[in-house]
């Protein structure tokens, strides 16, 4: 940009029109890099606070196979991080079960079939129930869905993995269906009207046709919503029961590592194994999240560069 | 769309962060034109009764005003040694380990007792049992500790058909877990891993209350008609009731001490303010909130 300037033949005229064009041209640039800016500074910051402890004091291998998470242990504090990976990826996993078939079931509907009124109305409460804060869905999880799953399967405690599972799939559905719906109306109506042309009925123009044609975009909507469920922390904190436990049953109360960082960082000295320790599962969430999002981000440009 | 989209997620992610990373800062304290204020922060347990204290100590001395904020015995005791507060509220007392550094940083933190707190063990009101010995909470809540079902412990729960003992307890750095750690399950012991940890004393209470297989421990303080309140002994037979007057005369078994801690010695409005504390219209106060008193004071 400032180079087509600089090479312009005439010398520029320094009047007011010359200053806000360079002024807006700032305000530009600095608005398109400050997400590269604030991603490189999150990222620095964690690693500052977190990597000293990995190098120097962090059993690696206690980390990934041990599940005794002891971080303020008098004899010896253990790091073991296995039951708060397997609480986040349990939840995870069924909030996907969850998510999935409602959010492409519901992108289907207004992409192809919803007309007119209806679409619209549709389109703008899926986008309203996104905006639900997850602290709400937290307190739905604590105080409704806890006495009708105890009610229901006759478990001690409600507050489990598939309470947080059926909060967190009806939390990350929206995001999906929105993204889910944008990957089916790309496809061009050309290929619709090809195949309605041979003689598809409509769920084989669906399925063998447009779905096939909007897979990259749908498998993006579907990591992006692993990733919201990973980095998801009230809601998890409050429905999934805080509790240290390698999960066998869907009513096994689990922790996550987002919601282990919430309870814990608080009362943490700045600076002690405990907080740098807590830093560490910062940098591993970021780093799963970041390749979640990442791969999202390749698998739609994919057929674009083709 | 769907960039527009990726990107609005990731922006939206990393400015809650950055935030996050600015509430870490110590706030300033000090004076600030003609009247002085004090911070005092620390203790969740203590947080309802600092702020009584506050607000009570501004008909006694108009021209201090006291800044009072919770965030748990943990986030004070940092504050302390930061020595970003005037006085740092806690349920537990410091660790030689945050005295050391505390006066690495220059400060010499002092320890007042304002009060103490009975930590009562509550039960779910479908729960038949009466009283608990220490002996059986240190088999329930300690790593190597032979209870996971009521009927280990001879106890069967009506509406507990799991016979599971779910247990309670509170986020590893609460001065409540610490306290419970080092008077129940002894020096060194851990706890066992599996209990559901919350995150207030409230919400271990709300969680027994809707939980017949529940078993929890919280300040005296926080309970409710609808959950039962275990008696207490080194053994079953002579065990003790959980009362505020218990916690006073020392016979009830898990009564722990609160504390304040101030840098040094208390001077000036610090120290008025820690005086009035222990004086009896203090000491009233916290009477009233469901603690007991540092030392037996009559109210009206």
């Amino acid at each position: 940009m400032a180079q087509g300037i600089a090479k312009a033949p005439l010398p520029d005229q320094r009047n007011l029109a010359w200053y806000v064009d360079k002024t807006v041209q700032v305000l530009v640039f600095v608005g398109g890099i400050s997400a590269i800016l604030l991603i490189l500074g999150i990222f620095v910051f964690i690693t500052k606070e977190g990597m000293g402890f990995i190098t120097q004091t962090l059993d690696i291998g206690e980390f990934f196979t041990s599940p005794n998470w002891r971080p303020t242990s008098e004899n010896r504090p253990t790091y073991g991080a296995l039951a708060l990976i397997a609480g986040t990826a349990s939840v995870t996993g069924l909030a996907m079960l969850v998510a999935v078939p409602f959010s492409l079931g519901a992108a289907i509907f207004i992409g192809e079939f919803a007309t007119g009124k209806t679409r619209e109305i549709l389109k703008i409460l899926v986008e309203m129930l996104a905006a639900i804060p997850s602290v709400v869905w937290g307190f739905i999880g604590l105080s409704i869905m806890n006495p009708l799953i105890i009610d229901l399967f006759n478990v001690p405690v409600g507050l489990n993995v598939l309470n947080s599972g059926l909060i967190l799939g009806l939390m990350a559905a929206p995001i999906m269906t929105t993204l889910a719906e944008d990957a089916l109306k790309a496809v061009p109506d050309g290929y619709r009207e090809a195949a309605e042309a041979m003689g598809a009925t409509r769920w084989q123009v669906i399925f063998r046709v447009v779905f096939p044609a909007a897979k990259n975009g749908l498998v993006a909507a579907v990591l992006l919503g692993v990733g919201r469920g990973f980095g998801e922390t009230m809601a998890v904190l409050m429905a999934s029961g805080h509790s240290i436990n390698i999960p066998t049953s869907p009513f096994d109360s689990v922790r996550a590592l987002t919601a282990t960082i919430a309870a814990e960082l608080g009362e943490t000295a700045v600076g002690s194994d405990h907080y740098r320790a807590l830093f560490t599962l910062g940098i591993f969430l970021f780093a799963i999240t970041f390749l979640i999002n990442l791969t999202a981000d390749l698998v739609v440009r994919g057929p674009r560069k083709r | 769309m769907l960039r527009s989209s990726l990107s609005a997620f990731t922006a939206g992610a990393a400015f809650s962060l950055l935030i996050l990373a600015a509430c870490g800062r110590p706030a300033d304290n000090g004076t600030s034109s003609g009247r002085t204020l004090i911070q005092n922060k620390g203790s969740d347990t203590l947080v309802n009764v600092a702020q009584a204290w506050a607000e009570n100590y501004k008909e006694v001395d108009p021209t201090v005003a006291v800044a009072v904020s919770g965030g748990g015995s943990g986030t004070g005791i940092s504050a302390m040694i930061n020595g970003t507060v005037d006085i740092a509220n806690a349920s537990r007392a410091m660790k030689d380990k945050e005295i050391e550094a505390a006066r690495g940083n220059g400060i010499d933190p002092i320890q007042h007792v304002v009060g103490f707190d009975a930590l009562a063990v509550y039960l779910n009101h479908d729960n038949p049992a009466q009283s608990l010995s220490l002996a059986q909470l240190v088999e329930i809540y300690a790593e190597g500790g032979s209870a996971e079902k009521w009927s280990d412990l001879g106890i069967s729960i009506p509406g507990c058909p799991s016979d599971e003992i779910v247990r309670i307890s509170r986020q590893n750095n609460s001065g409540t877990y610490a306290y419970f750690q080092s008077r129940v399950l002894g020096k060194g012991k851990d706890f066992k891993l599996g209990s559901r940890d919350m995150h207030g004393s409230k919400d271990v209470v709300d969680l027994v209350e809707h939980t017949p297989c529940a078993i929890g421990y919280s300040g005296l303080a926080y309970a409710t008609p609808e959950v039962k309140l275990a008696c207490i002994g080194e053994d079953a037979e002579s065990c003790v009731e959980p009362s505020v007057e218990a916690a006073v005369d020392g016979s009830y078994p898990i009564a722990r001490p609160l504390f304040m801690y101030t840098s040094g010695q208390p001077e000036g409005a610090v120290a008025a303010y820690l005086q009035w504390i222990l004086s009896d219209a203090g000491q009233c106060i916290i009477k009233n909130k469901g603690y007991a008193p540092a030392a037996p004071v009559s109210c009206s």
